[in-house]
């Protein structure tokens, strides 16, 4: 059986001004192919004024399994976030 | 989703049958366009499938040795002009009715990937309507070619949504796993309530004799399809199963000295280069 082809992860930023985000995946030989056909496959629209392609094996992931420990440590500071101070009244601009 | 991808990937066969075959250029653009989405469509499900481990050369090649199937309304023929605008109507009309609930189906990969598929569909449905409203006010002949095709898709069409829950297999898992949200006869209905005010518009008949509304239930009453039949096409004896399946492998076979050629360049280029 032959084998796959690569696996790509695809891009594609939607307009200037927004991040790139991820769209899906396909199998190409190369990245020059794997531009095109990612041009072929997620922008037939007009969904987009740049693509990035990037190597799926290239991907380093946090495990879905792990989540809970891997996110813990943000767990308990509350008081990153703004909300968690009170402004005294009449304090403007704050 | 294995099977969806192989349906979106055969189901190119018969409207391409027709597009060197348009009548105008316009039509042409419209249906080379419409055909290049169901091959999108086969590739995100084909990359979603992916995702649970299966790779894509053993896909192509369950498809190729009869083992995953597709859907049976592709082994239907298309005779006439006229079966391209039943098909966008009908068939994809019916797909929409069947992938909208998948939308949000409990799988994200096959749920994203319907997303983009259902956004693309409505296009697919409308093109084929205006082909069948285009038909059926204009000569009298262009209209008994539209009616032609209606009495030909609707059957099948209505076919696409599965045996009867009582009687199908898979249905109840699929329930059970939150893949599948509807049961067969519920979408089936919801179908041909849509279709009949539509079919009024285009002044072309459903041929359905016991078609009537039924103020009871708030849907029309229909026949339902011949299930024996479908179960017959789904074996493999529908009129075009042999010829679907045999043009596929010719493709598959055609197109590997691109897939190699494409390989070894690749393979050259990451070669290190002498000086
Ligand atoms: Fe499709
Ligand atoms: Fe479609």
């Amino acid at each position: 059986m032959p084998e796959d082809s690569p696996l790509w992860e695809v891009f594609v930023r939607p307009r200037r001004g927004l991040a790139h985000s991820h769209v899906g995946s396909l199998h190409a030989p190369d990245a020059a192919m794997a531009l095109r056909n990612a041009r072929d496959l997620y922008t037939r629209r007009q969904e987009g004024v740049s693509i990035w392609v990037v190597p799926a094996a290239q991907i380093t992931a946090s495990s879905p399994d792990e989540k809970d420990a891997f996110f813990d440590p943000a767990a308990d500071k509350v008081y990153r976030h703004p909300t968690f101070y009170d402004v005294p009244e009449g304090a403007p601009h704050l | 989703m294995a099977q969806h991808a192989h349906s979106e990937i055969i189901g190119m066969q018969p409207e391409a049958n027709w597009i060197t075959r348009a009548p105008t250029l316009k039509r042409k653009a419209i249906l080379l366009a419409k055909v290049q989405d169901e091959a999108g469509h086969g590739l995100y499900l084909y990359a979603a499938a992916e995702t649970l481990g299966v790779t894509r050369q053993t896909l192509y090649e369950l498809l190729l040795a009869g083992k995953q199937k597709y859907s049976s309304i592709f082994n239907y023929p298309t005779l006439s002009w006229a079966d391209i605008g039943a098909i966008g109507w009908l068939v994809d009309g019916a797909a929409i009715v069947n992938q909208v609930p998948l939308c949000r189906c409990s799988y994200g990969p096959y749920a994203r990937a319907m997303i983009r598929i259902c956004k693309e569909e409505s296009f697919h449905q409308r093109q084929g309507y205006e082909i069948l409203y285009t038909l059926s006010h204009g000569t009298p002949a262009q209209k008994a070619m539209a009616q032609d095709a209606v009495d030909r898709w609707w059957y099948p069409s209505l076919a696409m949504f599965g045996p009867p829950d009582t009687e199908s297999t898979h249905s109840e898992r699929s329930m059970a796993w939150k893949i599948k949200r509807f049961g067969n006869d519920e979408l089936r209905q919801r179908f041909v309530d849509m279709c009949v005010p539509q079919a009024a518009v285009l002044d072309l008949t459903i041929p359905d004799p016991a078609l009537r509304w039924n103020a009871d239930r708030g849907g029309y009453d229909f026949t339902p399809p011949d299930y024996a039949e479908l179960m017959a096409v789904v074996r493999g004896n529908g009129p075009c199963n042999r010829q679907r399946m045999a043009h596929r492998r010719q493709a598959y076979e055609d197109g590997a000295w691109v897939r190699e050629a494409a390989a070894a360049y690749a393979a050259k280029r990451r070669e290190p280069v002498h000086a």
